[in-house]
């Protein structure tokens, strides 16, 4: 037995030695540090993953790869899906490696614990993948901003404007928690309030495989629109099996409330055909879009979703306001993106809001039958465009108390 | 186990190395909330090996108490402003009172059927977990304060709190040790290599059991205690089936039935997943490479098979 604690002691020696060389290389040379925190290797590593990593650093590339006459750096870490690793990582990064911005935050339960982080250490996060409107809610803070959208939005945009369209009664497929029922819950607001009618709601458990019992109610509901209030895998099973049923086939439309091109690009145009989304960017609303995602296309041989375009935007962003301001200071910084209108190759007249919330337009698009489509990628007819004001919540009603 | 002075002296002065290195580290700029959540999953794996290596009882839900630990943890700090040394209790006491009712369930059967009541057990704790209010669904309890321990001492600082875990994870590793050296601890380990025959001495089996897998299940929820004032997060991840999973792994990476393996191999698969964060290869893969790699190459674990080793070559 007491070799054992030698053999420990020694191991604990070498593993404290393993981490002195990180911690050694502080503050030499203080670039500017950009840290891209996702998933890129679990369920979400498409939906952003490392194509973000790539989108970060298109953005750095275009803002001529320096700032403050100090190189640029991207680094990016996977944070597993995990709150506790992420939120390790993102104070290692604060703390020992100087990273001054971390951006992209796939994961609410993620993103709502680094967002805290850098409220303690003053630092600036900007949320782009992470979905809940509590990050611009109750958990806002001073230097933390939401990029591209969220639950709210995505609410408005497929429940509000699918209802206008003519999409009068739903039925919601909701996964069985509270992420859940809060998007049932607003986007069921938007529908009544919209002169929908909700004719019901059926709860089926985390990470189901099998939805026939689920779907087989909402397809015996007769409603117009069936919502699915659930994401990441749920979604892309609800919807493969929702194809087999029929559904669309039978004229009820499929609403994916959080669902994008990297979604119907997994799921392919068969079965994915007839969804209706809503997504913050689109690649083909203007010659701007297109050329974003033309590039994007070249070095990563597939087309940006939201979340990767919200990455380059975000990143943009601050670089722009970093020069601005002259330092890295983050009170400064964070001022000066809420005072200045976003406008890059992926975003229009988007502005800030004193909560942190970014609201520009929303798309709400749909997925093209087979036949329709032209090509590779090319999976979405634009259904409509939302105007920002519309999508986002007012900073009275966000629960933030920024002013 | 005989060992000569010489070894013995050895030893001692590589105990006290490693615990001054621990005291040390954050004096020699060591990130200490890495080290810190190290130790949150060391203790964690030491009092899962006190089921599995002392008892030969394979739990396959241990993260029930470590997810319940920090939850009650992360609560009493939180809504009910409790300081953290009670806190941490609190979370001990979750863990034990869980683990008395699902042992109590699981010890009447033996073997893989042990290991499912546990896994069916742990899951419906997991499922209260994403529908109570109390514990914030999926985006977890958040933020927990640090709070002042004993309502002086602030604790928000990582250097004030890597003492104050360092001395949590000292105490428990040692009562830990103390317990597996113990009679007590002797009678686990009778019943571990011929239950039959532990019965026929005597010896009062289940109560055995349910005692061990109740210590193991409040040392358990201690550590997901002090996770939650480190990451200041109470988690979902804490309370999957993965993390019951992950425990097992660490357990059998560092060596089964060894105090100190567990510890090893919970910082093995700690930095491997810290530092495999950022080099952009799927970090689940490699750990399970390194899973494969083990229990065909080195089934005793490391220091198992270190033990194994340094004995043979004195014989």
């Amino acid at each position: 037995m007491k070799k054992l604690m030698a053999s420990l002691s020694l191991s604990v020696c070498t593993l404290a030695l393993s981490y002195l060389p990180t911690s050694a290389q502080t503050v030499s040379t203080t670039p500017v540090k950009i840290g891209v925190l996702n998933d890129q290797s679990g369920v979400y590593a498409d939906y952003g993953g490392k194509w973000s990593v790539e989108a970060a650093r298109m953005a750095v590339e275009d803002f001529g790869g320096e700032v403050l006459g100090k190189k640029i750096e991207i680094v990016f870490a996977d944070h597993q899906n995990k709150a506790d690793i992420g939120s390790n990582i993102a104070r290692q990064w604060y703390d020992v490696d100087g990273v001054d911005m971390i951006t992209e935050l796939t994961n609410s339960g993620v993103a709502l614990a680094v967002h805290d982080i850098s409220k303690q250490k003053k630092k600036i996060d900007m949320v782009v993948g992470g979905a809940s409107s509590r990050l611009t809610g109750d958990a806002c803070h001073s230097t933390g901003f939401h990029w591209t959208y969220d639950t709210r939005a995505l609410g408005v945009g497929t429940g509000g404007a699918l209802t206008k369209a003519g999409g009068t009664s739903w039925y919601f497929l909701t996964a069985d928690y509270a992420f859940g029922y809060a998007l049932e819950k607003d986007t069921s607001a938007i529908v009544t309030s919209n002169g929908g009618k909700v004719l019901g709601a059926v709860k089926h458990p985390l990470n189901s495989a099998d939805f026939s019992s689920f779907l087989l109610q909402a397809q015996a509901s007769k409603a117009k629109v069936i919502g699915l209030a659930n994401a990441g895998l749920d979604t892309t099973n609800a919807i493969k099996q929702a194809a087999e049923f029929g559904i669309v086939a039978g004229g009820q439309k499929l609403a994916g409330l959080l669902f994008t091109l990297s979604e119907a690009h997994g799921l392919g145009l068969q079965a994915a055909q007839g969804v209706v989304a809503t997504e913050g960017y689109y690649s083909d609303v203007n010659a701007d879009t297109r050329a974003f995602a033309d590039r994007f296309f070249k070095r990563t041989n597939r087309m940006p979703n939201m979340v990767q375009a919200g990455t380059y935007s975000s990143v943009l962003a601050y670089l722009k306001a970093v020069k601005a301001v002259g330092s890295k200071d983050a009170d400064a910084v964070a001022a000066k993106i809420r005072s200045e209108p976003v406008n890059d190759l992926t975003v229009k007249g988007g502005k800030v809001l004193a909560n942190g919330r970014m609201v520009h337009d929303m798309y709400l698009l749909e997925v093209k039958k087979p036949s329709e489509s032209k090509g590779a990628w090319d999976y979405y007819k634009l259904l409509a465009t939302i105007p920002g004001e519309e999508a986002f919540f007012k900073l009275e009603e966000s629960g933030c108390n920024l002013k | 186990m005989k060992t000569s002075s010489y070894t013995s002296t050895w030893v001692k002065m590589a105990i006290i190395i490693g615990i001054i290195l621990l005291f040390a580290a954050p004096f020699l700029k060591i990130y200490p909330v890495f080290l810190m959540s190290m130790m949150c999953f060391a203790l964690f794996a030491a009092s899962f090996n006190l089921l599995l290596g002392y008892v030969g009882l394979l739990s396959f839900g241990h993260a029930a108490f470590f997810g319940g630990g920090a939850y009650i943890a992360g609560y009493a700090t939180k809504t009910w402003g409790f300081s953290p040394e009670i806190s941490v209790i609190l979370g001990g006491l979750a863990g034990a009172l869980l683990g008395v009712g699902m042992g109590y369930l699981a010890i009447q059967r033996k073997g893989i059927y042990f290991s499912m009541i546990t896994l069916a057990l742990s899951q419906m704790v997991f499922f209260i977990a994403v529908q109570a209010p109390f514990t914030g669904g999926e985006d977890g309890l958040q933020p927990i304060p640090r709070g002042k321990l004993f309502g002086i001492v602030s604790l928000e600082s990582n250097n004030a709190i890597y003492f104050f875990v360092l001395a949590v994870f000292i105490t428990g590793i040692f009562a830990l040790w103390r317990v597996v050296n113990s009679p007590f601890g002797q009678v686990l380990k009778a019943i571990r290599e011929h239950e039959p025959r532990a019965i026929s001495l005597g010896y009062d089996v289940h109560r055995y059991k349910l005692i061990a897998f109740t210590m193991s299940a409040a040392m358990t929820g201690v550590a997901g205690g002090l996770k939650a004032l480190v990451t200041q997060i109470a988690s979902l991840t804490d309370i999957t089936w993965q993390t019951s999973g992950e425990v097992i792994l660490m357990t059998i990476l560092g060596g089964i039935g060894t105090v100190f393996g567990p510890i090893l191999g919970a910082g093995l698969v700690k930095s491997l997943e810290d530092h495999l964060a950022s080099i952009g290869f799927p970090v689940p893969v490699l750990i399970g490479i390194i899973f494969v790699a083990c229990v065909l190459l080195f089934r005793r674990g490391i220091i198992g098979e270190l033990e194994h080793f340094l004995s043979r070559k004195k014989t």
